[in-house]
């Protein structure tokens, strides 16, 4: 049953694009639909929670990969011109949409290739593999969301 | 529990989430007085010389657990390419992922480029590596191969800076390391003499910091060869027990208690009566 691929992104509202993008500050209150606290999705607010990371490296770590992308992309647009990195991540969106539903694992085949992360190891592949982890997403709440619709 | 898991699969790497909840763990432990379990430290005496065909390195072989010795004889020297060896120090779990870590990624570009790896290329590896990690990941390594431009040498800080020299030394018994390479270096050495040297060297570490001991470990590289000797040397060999274990000989020698006096008496007994008896032997 939810073997088929997510392909369409036109249902993809503008909201869901911004969630996806690098935050200007790692750390806010999650806001839901009204403007307020989202306690069902987000748990319980605390401001001491909020204000500061629990360790030094966490907001570096959580954006890492999207800020390499983005020095990457900025060089490759200064050196070759707006073409290259236009192309490339129309390659990479291409790539993207390749994914089984939201709360599978997928394996990303085409996406690693493009990024180059089929050849080299880090602490991504080794600690913490989203594959092995015990808890399961739910999966209506994480289509809606993949979809926009949340 | 119920934030990410909802709306976005879960990423691989470092989970910061357990972050907040140790900090309060650890107040309320040092309010009563305890300590926290320390992580096992290689508190270590490390080294290498570039000598005229390529590289020794050089590292004792004592891990330390705060003021324990974890293990006695453990190999500080690992394996990162057929042509590149790496010492490390610090804490020892992270020397030896962050070794582990490189040597993979060495074989698969090597895969990919067909071609022997490069030290350079370990020691860039390395460098963004823990550059990454701000000096969380506490790896502090000597890094020395042989490759297509001849022997290298690099010494790598936690912090992500390194160095390209012809002797290095890191860990707590680096100073008594780096003094004996400062009096006797000289460039262009012969293989016997750089051995010796750098046994010099880690033998200083081992006699005079309390974090380095047991073993002197070498590894030599040359173009083509590599000698992994392990022991290179025993500088501190334990004692021998006696070799009977279920019932142990105190065997003492003779004098080692002092004879005062000595008297002699002489029991004098008759024959009373005298009897054979034979055996029966059918």
């Amino acid at each position: 049953m939810y073997c088929s691929v997510v392909r369409h992104q036109n249902t993809r509202g503008l909201r869901s694009q911004l969630k996806d993008s690098v935050p200007v500050t790692g750390m806010g209150p999650q806001v839901g639909a009204y403007g307020v606290q989202d306690t069902l999705r987000s748990g319980f607010s605390s401001v001491k929670n909020e204000l500061l990371p629990s360790h030094a490296l966490e907001l570096s770590e959580k954006n890492f990969q999207l800020n390499q992308d983005k020095m990457n992309f900025s060089n490759l647009r200064n050196i070759q011109g707006l073409h290259a990195p236009l192309k490339l991540q129309m390659e990479y969106r291409a790539a993207r949409q390749i994914q089984r539903l939201p709360f599978l694992q997928s394996s990303h085949l085409a996406l690693d290739t493009l990024k180059g992360n089929d050849e080299s190891i880090s602490f991504e592949d080794i600690l913490n593999d989203p594959a092995q982890s015990e808890m399961m997403g739910e999966p209506h709440i994480m289509v809606e969301y993949k979809l926009g619709m949340m | 529990m119920a934030t990410l898991s909802v709306c976005q699969p879960q990423l691989g790497g470092f989970s910061f989430e357990n972050c907040k909840r140790n900090a309060v763990l650890e107040a309320e432990v040092t309010k009563l007085g305890c300590n926290v379990p320390s992580a096992r430290k290689t508190g270590t005496t490390i080294c290498g010389v570039v000598f005229k065909d390529g590289i020794v390195l050089g590292a004792d072989t004592r891990a330390t657990e705060g003021m324990i010795v974890a293990d006695k004889n453990c190999s500080k020297i690992h394996y990162i390419s057929p042509n590149i060896y790496c010492c490390g120090a610090g804490t020892a779990a992270d020397t030896e992922m962050t070794t582990q870590i490189i040597s993979s990624n060495l074989e698969l570009h090597s895969l990919s480029t067909s071609r022997l790896p490069r030290v350079a290329t370990a020691n860039r590896m390395l460098k963004q590596m823990l550059f990454r990690y701000q000096g969380h990941i506490g790896a502090a390594l000597v890094l020395g191969g042989v490759d297509c431009n001849g022997p290298h040498l690099y010494s790598i800080y936690p912090h992500g800076s390194t160095d390209k020299l012809p002797y290095v030394t890191m860990g707590s018994g680096s100073l008594a390391a780096m003094a004996v390479f400062e009096d006797r270096y000289k460039q262009d050495m012969e293989e016997e003499d750089a051995k010796r040297l750098v046994r010099d060297a880690i033998a200083a570490g081992i006699f005079n910091d309390l974090g380095s001991g047991s073993n002197i470990d070498l590894c030599v590289i040359t173009k083509g060869r590599v000698d992994y000797l392990r022991p290179h040397d025993m500088a501190n060999k334990k004692g021998v027990r006696s070799q009977r274990l279920i019932r142990p000989v105190y065997a003492y020698k003779q004098g080692t208690t002092g004879v005062l006096t000595k008297s002699v008496i002489k029991l004098d007994l008759e024959v009373v009566e005298e009897t054979v008896q034979t055996m029966d032997t059918s």
